[in-house]
């Protein structure tokens, strides 16, 4: 038998969270790294696969003691354990819903994509449904999970940091670099977002 | 012992990423269109309790847990890298709906088309270090 207050405890993780709950816990995750001696940054992990796999041989980039990175990996590591808890756990009373504001709803009628799919307030999926192996064989799952993934890794590596280390760490830090680099993700962002989405969707 | 408490590190990362639906594709769909505070709420007080933490430890001088005086890697001084790297990032970051955190948080949770993600990101790094001394920074 599970004592009533351990299942009243999971059913209060298992409400979907608000901002003020989810930014300041992502501000004590890097205080925790810093207080381990590191800094919060996860893209570094592709830069550290490449160097493993052997990536020294063709540009020292890939020339540097990633051996030392290897808590980075166990940070990845632990998120996609967490990612399993979360979804297979603490699933939010409504199920697995992301719960967007009524202009969004509104203006994803405008795609015809997800005209096609006619969601309402409130259905809207967390996970959208290119995220599979039977849309990775049409042209827009392609573009989005291949390209999306090339795009990130090839921008975070140029701009030395992806979410994590330029818009948390650099920030927190109030680093300039960090300042102009988020710009560039907004600036990319509504690019993509304003100018090509009219054309994938 | 060393390595496993970065394990739960990242363990606590993937639940408040995920529970926050920081993961979500939808919301970065919505925080493109400002149509919600929902992720710059996210953003905002992470970077403002952060700002907060950073001055604490430098007025403080505080200590990490190996006894090093915990230090901050200035950037370079410099905007061609930031501006252009963050553009190209921010492309893909709204058109796939996730930036390398949530990629490994989606893939624990069960998405395995994600692997191909990873792969591709992986292909773009290495394509950045090879191209790394042609491009400006």
């Amino acid at each position: 038998m599970v004592p009533e207050f351990l299942i009243q405890i999971k059913d209060f993780i298992s409400q979907p969270w608000p901002w003020w709950v989810g930014g300041p816990m992502i501000a004590i995750i890097m205080f925790l790294l810093l207080w381990f001696g590191r800094e919060f940054g996860i893209s570094a992990n592709f830069r550290v696969m490449c160097a493993a796999d052997g990536a020294g041989d063709f540009a020292d980039f890939f020339k540097f003691d990633w051996q030392s990175q290897g808590w980075n990996l166990m940070v990845a590591l632990g998120a996609m354990f967490g990612g399993y808890i979360a979804a297979h756990y603490f699933m939010s009373p409504d199920g697995a819903v992301a719960h967007v504001s009524a202009a969004t709803v509104e203006s994803l009628q405008k795609l015809e994509y997800f005209r096609e799919l006619n969601y309402q307030e409130g259905q809207v999926p967390l996970i959208p449904p290119f995220y599979s192996w039977e849309a990775l064989f049409t042209w827009r799952g392609l573009l989005i999970i291949a390209g999306g993934g090339l795009l990130v890794g090839f921008g975070a590596r140029y701009a030395g940091g992806c979410t994590s280390g330029h818009a948390i760490s650099g920030m927190s830090a109030l680093q300039l670099g960090s300042l102009i680099a988020v710009i560039g993700f907004f600036l990319g962002g509504l690019t993509m977002t304003y100018l090509l989405f009219p054309l994938i969707f | 012992m060393k390595l496993s408490k970065f394990i739960l590190v990242g363990l606590l990362f993937g639940i408040v990423l995920y529970k926050s639906e920081a993961v979500s594709w939808f919301r970065i769909y919505e925080m493109f269109h400002f149509q919600s505070f929902h992720m710059y709420g996210i953003i905002c007080s992470a970077i403002a309790l952060g700002i907060g933490i950073v001055q604490i430890i430098k007025w403080r001088h505080l200590k990490s847990l190996e006894g090093t005086e915990i230090t901050f890697n200035p950037k370079d001084k410099t905007v061609p890298r930031y501006l252009i790297g963050g553009f190209i990032f921010g492309l893909g970051w709204a058109l796939a709906g996730i930036c390398p955190g949530p990629m490994f948080i989606l893939l624990g949770s069960g998405y395995t088309v994600l692997i191909v993600f990873l792969s591709t990101a992986m292909l773009g790094t290495f394509l950045y270090g090879l191209l790394r001394k042609y491009l400006p920074h």
